[in-house]
């Protein structure tokens, strides 16, 4: 177990070092960071400014060991626009886009475990078909498009939710509506597939043949089983719910990471971005390290291989 | 799916989906959902290949003389613009043809440039095994990581948006469930006899890579493009409503939805319509894989 869990762990560290290279270089994706921070109506004086404030004149190694040096400190810059530190900036905006997605994650999960476990009990049953109806729905309908007919429909025709911001928290039930939809496809299959698989098993006709009630060879004998595969992509799917809610950010006007990092794209705030997408990077390989453990800690064949 | 990406566990779990044993009318439906897909996804083909043909006006052409004109469900149409105009005079049924030719273009430049990069990937790491995997598989992994639409919008406005740039980006962002399929279909075959034989007839690596190996994958990796050009699709759009992707005036729907967003209180129908004609595309595209899937699932089976 221990040289399962350094190897893993290493493994993550090699990612993690390998993702903040990539955000670090996205500046230079541009050619040239000081001219896109110096903007097209900047001269070549302002550019000249800039390269050595920002230190853009230093060689790229340097740069890229001085900025990993900081980053490791929880220094991630100066923000041009705001001039405050970036890592402050991310910090007043990541409880929001937390919220919205772990409350997303959770309602996906609430309505796709029970749904994907029915769904199982009776394959192409009715109850099936329902799920498979909304899981295939659910993977055809863009999310800002479902939120911005959801903000007509109750937001202006009914008038039932603010249409905008979160001054309160009803201003979060249809964006974490949208967001929850989005991710329960792939959990909702998962659970169906990985259950229907589990209730071939012996163990369970072995179950069943004691004479124990179906609820309880489900709740104590399936379930743990089935559940397995459902932690890494259960891990994965929270992870793209605090990525992937810059859409939804957007549509709804919530100030969180996502909406931030559209602005800042928008305005050419380069450490701002690259301090967004190296968090958000980090917290996904945090996520799935983490489910890998605990499947290693769930199923002790994973452990040995 | 749209999950944007879709991790490694999911991909295992498609191929153990397929229950085993099926009643005869299932497997009828699964044929409707190709036949369904499969004809819409072919109908919106003809639509925008015949783009020209189909649409009276140039989808660009700006006429403030005739701003919003209503859709002809409503009271107060303008019988020369069936589906109204927007909010620049432009014919609302034009735009929504050419947008046709957006969404497919890109869905299937992007799938085509991702296949290549994936499916050489998966092939080299599967086939050479030992480092070459272990880097390929540290590739797989560290792309996974990155937050993708962060990442593609981060890159087109660095870039500057053009078709060629988002095709390249978008390309570059989405071949890792091609490499993962493919990796670990050539694991799974790599140690056969054929290969071994086709090894001792003195075939070269890449002989053997693309004449031996890849036929065994095509139909899995046709599965993987399908599903994969639903969610390309998806991405253009969302890029494009973000105001980063497909430039104006060019009719693209996620920008035809981004622009009508203005008028949202008193025209939903100019986001309604180029919305749910990606739902459409996006729903007829993964039914046409899902059925795909299932028919090669069985068939490899047998």
């Amino acid at each position: 177990m221990l040289r399962f869990l350094l190897r893993r762990l290493l493994v993550a560290l090699l990612v993690a070092l390998a993702v903040s290279s990539i955000s670090f270089s996205l500046a230079y994706l541009s050619g040239d960071p000081a001219i896109a921070i110096a903007g097209s109506g900047g001269s070549a004086q302002d550019a000249e400014l800039v390269r050595q404030l920002y230190g853009f004149d230093r060689p790229i190694f340097v740069q890229y060991a001085d900025w990993i040096f900081q980053a490791l400190q929880g220094n991630l810059g100066t923000s041009y626009y705001f001039s405050m530190p970036v890592s402050q900036i991310i910090g007043e905006r990541i409880p929001v886009t937390l919220i919205l997605g772990t409350a997303s994650f959770a309602v996906a999960l609430l309505v796709a475990l029970p749904l994907g476990i029915l769904a199982a009990l009776k394959p192409n049953g009715l109850l099936d078909r329902i799920a498979l109806l909304i899981a295939v729905s659910g993977q055809a309908v863009p999310s800002f498009w479902l939120g911005l007919i959801l903000i007509v429909i109750f937001g202006v025709w009914l008038n039932l939710v603010p249409i905008s911001g979160a001054d309160s928290w009803s201003g979060f039930i249809l964006p974490v509506v949208v967001l929850s939809y989005y991710a329960l496809p792939a959990l909702m299959r998962l659970m169906r597939a990985s259950m229907i698989d589990v209730l071939q098993a012996n163990y369970v006709r072995t179950a069943r043949s004691k004479g124990l009630g179906m609820p309880t060879v489900i709740l104590r004998h399936a379930l743990r089983n089935a559940v397995l595969p459902l932690v890494s992509v259960a891990a994965v799917q929270l992870g793209i719910l605090l990525s992937g809610s810059i859409v939804i950010e957007s549509v709804f006007a919530l100030n969180g990471l996502g909406r931030l990092a559209w602005e800042s794209l928008l305005r050419s705030d380069l450490a701002v971005v690259q301090g967004i997408i190296l968090i958000l990077s980090l917290v996904y390989v945090m996520l799935t390290t983490l489910a890998d453990l605990i499947n290693a800690w769930l199923d002790p064949r994973i452990r040995e291989a | 799916m749209t999950t944007l990406n879709t991790p490694i566990a999911a991909i295992t779990a498609i191929s153990t989906e397929a229950a085993p044993r099926r009643p005869h009318w299932i497997k009828r439906c699964r044929q409707n959902s190709i036949l369904i897909g499969g004809g819409i996804l072919l109908l919106m083909t003809l639509v925008a290949l015949c783009a020209p043909l189909l649409s009276s006006y140039d989808p660009t052409l700006q006429n403030l003389d005739a701003r919003y004109s209503l859709p002809f469900w409503m009271e107060g149409t303008d019988p020369a613009h069936l589906l109204g105009t927007d909010h620049l005079g432009r014919d609302y049924l034009s735009r929504l043809i050419y947008g046709a030719r957006i969404s497919l273009g890109i869905g299937f430049s992007v799938v085509l440039v991702a296949a290549l990069i994936g499916t050489s990937l998966g092939l080299l790491a599967g086939y050479f095994g030992g480092k070459v995997d272990m880097l390929i598989s540290f590739l797989i992994t560290t792309r996974l990581s990155l937050p993708i639409v962060l990442v593609a919008l981060a890159a087109v406005a660095l870039r500057g948006a053009s078709l060629t740039t988002l095709v390249t980006v978008l390309g570059l962002l989405v071949w890792d469930q091609f490499a993962i399929v493919a990796r670990s279909g050539t694991l799974a075959i790599r140690h056969q006899e054929y290969i071994r034989a086709a090894r001792a007839t003195g075939a070269s690596h890449l002989r053997i890579m693309l004449r031996e190996i890849l036929p065994n994958l095509r139909s899995t990796l046709i599965v993987i493009a399908t599903l994969e050009m639903a969610n390309v699709i998806l991405l253009e759009s969302a890029l494009s409503f973000l105001g980063l992707g497909v430039r104006p005036p060019t009719p693209s729907w996620g920008l035809m939805i981004a622009e009508g967003r203005d008028s949202i209180l008193f025209d939903a129908w100019l986001i309604a319509l180029p919305g749910g004609m990606l739902c459409l595309l996006v729903l007829a595209v993964n039914l046409f894989g899902d059925g795909l899937r299932d028919l090669t699932g069985t068939e490899v089976k047998r």
